[in-house]
């Protein structure tokens, strides 16, 4: 690393203990179930080759519940879908590693991933029809994942199996409701039937994209405490893909903030709300109304949504940040760990950039 | 009562008894009424926000759409600005009531360009006495709503969410109404673009003085952006105050609820508030139970609920509730 990316807090005595970010990658991965280094995902289009994840590091640690936030079209998503090989038929992984337990899912070959996917990593989204198969009954469709995937092999245990996943997720009346198709049911409740089939092969990880995002509050409050409630009683580890603040907030330990294909911090919540270091978060926490600022004018983020087919050289916010430097326009930041240990990609963090600016401005 | 039985001519709004029955069909020759709004009452002031939430299909849409006469009432009154809305006077009315939708991808025509669409409504009631002058008042409008002059004669569909939302209010503003009818603005726009139109519509409301009726199902944005608000269920208006007041104290159960479940974007809140999780999902509107629509899901619910829907009472500071037990 140049002595140019070096952290601005480098001197202040909470920064004595800085490191270059490697070091702690490695030793958070001891405690990482799954490490994503370096992911980059592209998509083939007519406009040409559109680039949606951009160097996506992150460690999702045993146990936990890692939120990931950001913008609309900062590739959440894709990031979620990269990891469960569901990529649409015009996306590739480019680059980059996921490790799963040490070992890089992007080299397994298709029966090593039916695998992974079918019994230690599961998905939810936000539509649940698009989990459930509308022809068949709620009890079919979970007979079907345990018969395959889990030791239930007969359909008498399958069945009692599914009886009980459903009483888990808070189905009433389960023994009749196995009977009934996904159409049958109300929303909250299809949702509850999609949580099931994702834990019927109790798996380490559940992927959750969005998951009560169509919701109403109070509904969206039953699946959150559900959620809650099951990763504490199974012990697996959640990424929850969110666009909603006070769902992170109120959900996860961890949380990474993306905009346009990149990282821009990741950290712990308080780490992300309390002392947030790029120029998106803070603009994003600043915007939203909250218990303190119901009285004043919130402060939006200037601009309009990125568009992903002409990405900026440099930061991918630089465009809408009221702070941007004439580096940010050209350079990429790079992640450097702050103080209180979180990481961040901010020029913002860097002093000599900041200071090279502000000399520049009063010197011409 | 939370409404007075009088005309108060400090109302721009005054709602009585709103009644939208659908006929739904359930036979060959068997319909069953779908009682979407059932006795809505407010009033709102000039220049004043009444924010309206509650759940899906609850009938906040069916409230706004109806008071335009997009949908013709099944029964109550709605008194405008002192004059009773009828079929006969809505054309000339609707100059003064507009509506904004949540989609701005649905809700403009994608072909039309930015000047086309902000001039219809100066075309549809000959607002202009030249081509000079409406360029003019098009320019105006749009700098109005932070658009750029450049941007006249784009299309639509070339344009973001925010802005389109834009494009949205500045053709409900040509005809300089007194109240526009905002059915969830900003719920289809990304967070960081949410705060901009927020400052846009209050930007708007201190300028030119326009009323708004705010629907959304966001608790905070409606908390920042409402005077009062209004709390629906089932087609009924379970509580309406202050939008501080029903922050702070809200009575009715279902108002409790949803406060609670609202997540509240600091961790530290987060983590030392104690959630309210309401049981079960709302009953069809097919099939409504009896008395107070909320029992089923009440922890409150009596005998008495079961029989009589509550009335909505004035419990002081014009916070009104329609509760038997709170
Ligand atoms: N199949 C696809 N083909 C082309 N572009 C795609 C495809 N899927 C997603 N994208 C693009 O990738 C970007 C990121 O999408 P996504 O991950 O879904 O965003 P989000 O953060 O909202 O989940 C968007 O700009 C989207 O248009
Ligand atoms: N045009 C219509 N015909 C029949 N039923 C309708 C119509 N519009 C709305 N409804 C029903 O009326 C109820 C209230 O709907 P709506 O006003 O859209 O609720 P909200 O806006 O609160 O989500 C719902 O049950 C809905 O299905
Ligand atoms: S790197 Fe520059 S443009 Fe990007 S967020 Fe930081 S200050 Fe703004
Ligand atoms: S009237 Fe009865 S059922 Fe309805 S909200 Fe009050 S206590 Fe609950
Ligand atoms: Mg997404
Ligand atoms: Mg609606």
């Amino acid at each position: 690393m140049s002595s140019k990316t070096e952290n601005m807090y480098k001197d202040t005595a909470a920064g004595a203990g800085s490191r270059a970010v490697d070091e702690k990658v490695l030793e958070n991965e001891e405690n990482a179930i799954l490490s994503v280094r370096d992911l980059h995902t592209t998509f083939h289009t007519d406009s040409g080759e559109v680039h949606v994840v951009n160097g996506v590091s992150f460690n999702l640690t045993r146990g936990k519940i890692l939120g990931v936030v950001g913008e609309s079209g900062s590739g959440k998503s894709v990031t979620a879908y990269s990891i469960m090989q569901i990529l649409a038929e015009n996306g590739r992984v480019t680059g980059g590693q996921i490790l799963y337990k040490g070992e890089d899912i992007l080299k397994y070959n298709k029966k090593q991933m039916d695998s992974f996917r079918g019994e230690k990593c599961s998905i939810i989204f936000q539509d649940p029809m698009t989990s459930l198969n509308p022809t068949f009954t709620v009890g079919w469709q979970l007979r079907e994942a345990l018969q395959l995937h889990t030791g239930y092999k007969t359909r008498q245990a399958a069945n009692a199996r599914a009886i009980e996943l459903l009483k888990m997720v808070g189905v009433n009346e389960p023994e009749s409701r196995i009977k009934q198709y996904p159409f049958e049911l109300s929303g909250g409740m299809r949702q509850r039937v999609m949580i099931a089939m994702a834990l019927a092969c109790e798996p380490d990880i559940l992927i959750a994209d969005e998951p009560t995002t169509a919701l109403d509050v109070t509904i969206q409050a039953q699946i959150l405490e559900l959620m809650k409630d099951l990763q504490k009683k199974l012990g697996m580890a959640i990424i929850l893909v969110t666009h909603d603040l006070g769902v992170i907030a109120s959900m996860c330990d961890e949380v990474i903030v993306m905009y346009g294909g990149r990282v821009c911090e990741r950290g712990t919540a308080d780490d992300i709300f309390y002392r947030p270091c790029h120029e998106y978060t803070k603009g994003l926490l600043r915007s939203i109304p909250s218990a303190g600022n119901m009285k004043k004018k919130l402060i939006p983020i200037g601009g309009t949504p990125i568009n992903m087919l002409a990405l900026p050289e440099g930061c991918a916010f630089c465009p809408r940040c009221a702070n941007a430097m004439k580096i940010c326009l050209t350079q990429q930041p790079e992640e450097l760990e702050m103080p209180d240990g979180h990481f961040a990609s901010c020029w913002m963090n860097v002093k000599e950039a900041y200071e090279e600016e502000h000399n520049g401005k009063a010197g011409a | 009562m939370g409404v007075p039985e009088k005309i108060d001519t400090e109302n721009l709004v005054e709602l009585h008894n709103l009644k939208e029955y659908f006929p739904v069909r359930t036979g060959a020759f068997s319909t069953v009424p779908l009682k979407a709004v059932d006795g809505v009452s407010f009033n709102i002031r000039a220049g004043e926000t009444l924010g309206l939430v509650g759940e899906s299909g609850c009938g906040k849409t069916t409230v706004g759409r109806t008071m335009l006469r997009l949908y013709k009432p099944t029964g109550g009154e709605f008194y405008f600005d002192g004059e009773l809305v009828t079929d006969k006077n809505i054309h000339r009315l609707r100059k003064q009531m507009q509506m904004v939708f949540q989609d701005p991808y649905s809700s403009l025509d994608p072909r039309m360009t930015v000047e086309d669409i902000i001039g219809e409504p100066l075309d549809i009631y000959h607002l202009y006495s030249s081509k000079a002058q409406r360029h003019e008042r098009i320019m105006e409008l749009m700098e109005l709503v932070g658009l750029n002059a450049e941007h006249a004669t784009r299309y639509a569909h070339e344009f973001s969410g925010g802005q389109r939302q834009r494009i949205g209010i500045a053709r409900a503003l040509a005809v300089n109404p007194k109240f526009i009818v905002c059915d969830e603005p900003v719920s289809a726009l990304d967070v960081s673009i949410q705060a901009q139109v927020i400052n846009m519509f209050e930007d708007l409301q201190k300028k030119l003085g326009v009323a708004y009726l705010f629907i959304a199902h966001d608790l905070l944005v409606v908390h920042h952006i409402s005077k009062r608000i209004a709390v629906m269920y089932l087609g009924k208006l379970v509580e309406i105050a202050d939008a501080d007041d029903l922050n702070d104290n809200p009575i009715h159960p279902y108002t409790l609820s949803l406060l609670s479940a609202i997540p509240i974007p600091d961790p530290k809140t987060a983590r030392a508030s104690k959630r309210i999780v309401l049981e079960g999902d709302v009953p069809s509107p097919m099939h409504m139970p009896s008395g107070c629509p909320f029992r089923t899901r009440c922890r409150y619910a009596t005998e008495q609920c079961a029989k009589e829907m509550p009335p909505l009472t004035d419990r002081g500071n014009g916070h009104s509730v329609a509760c038997w037990n709170r």
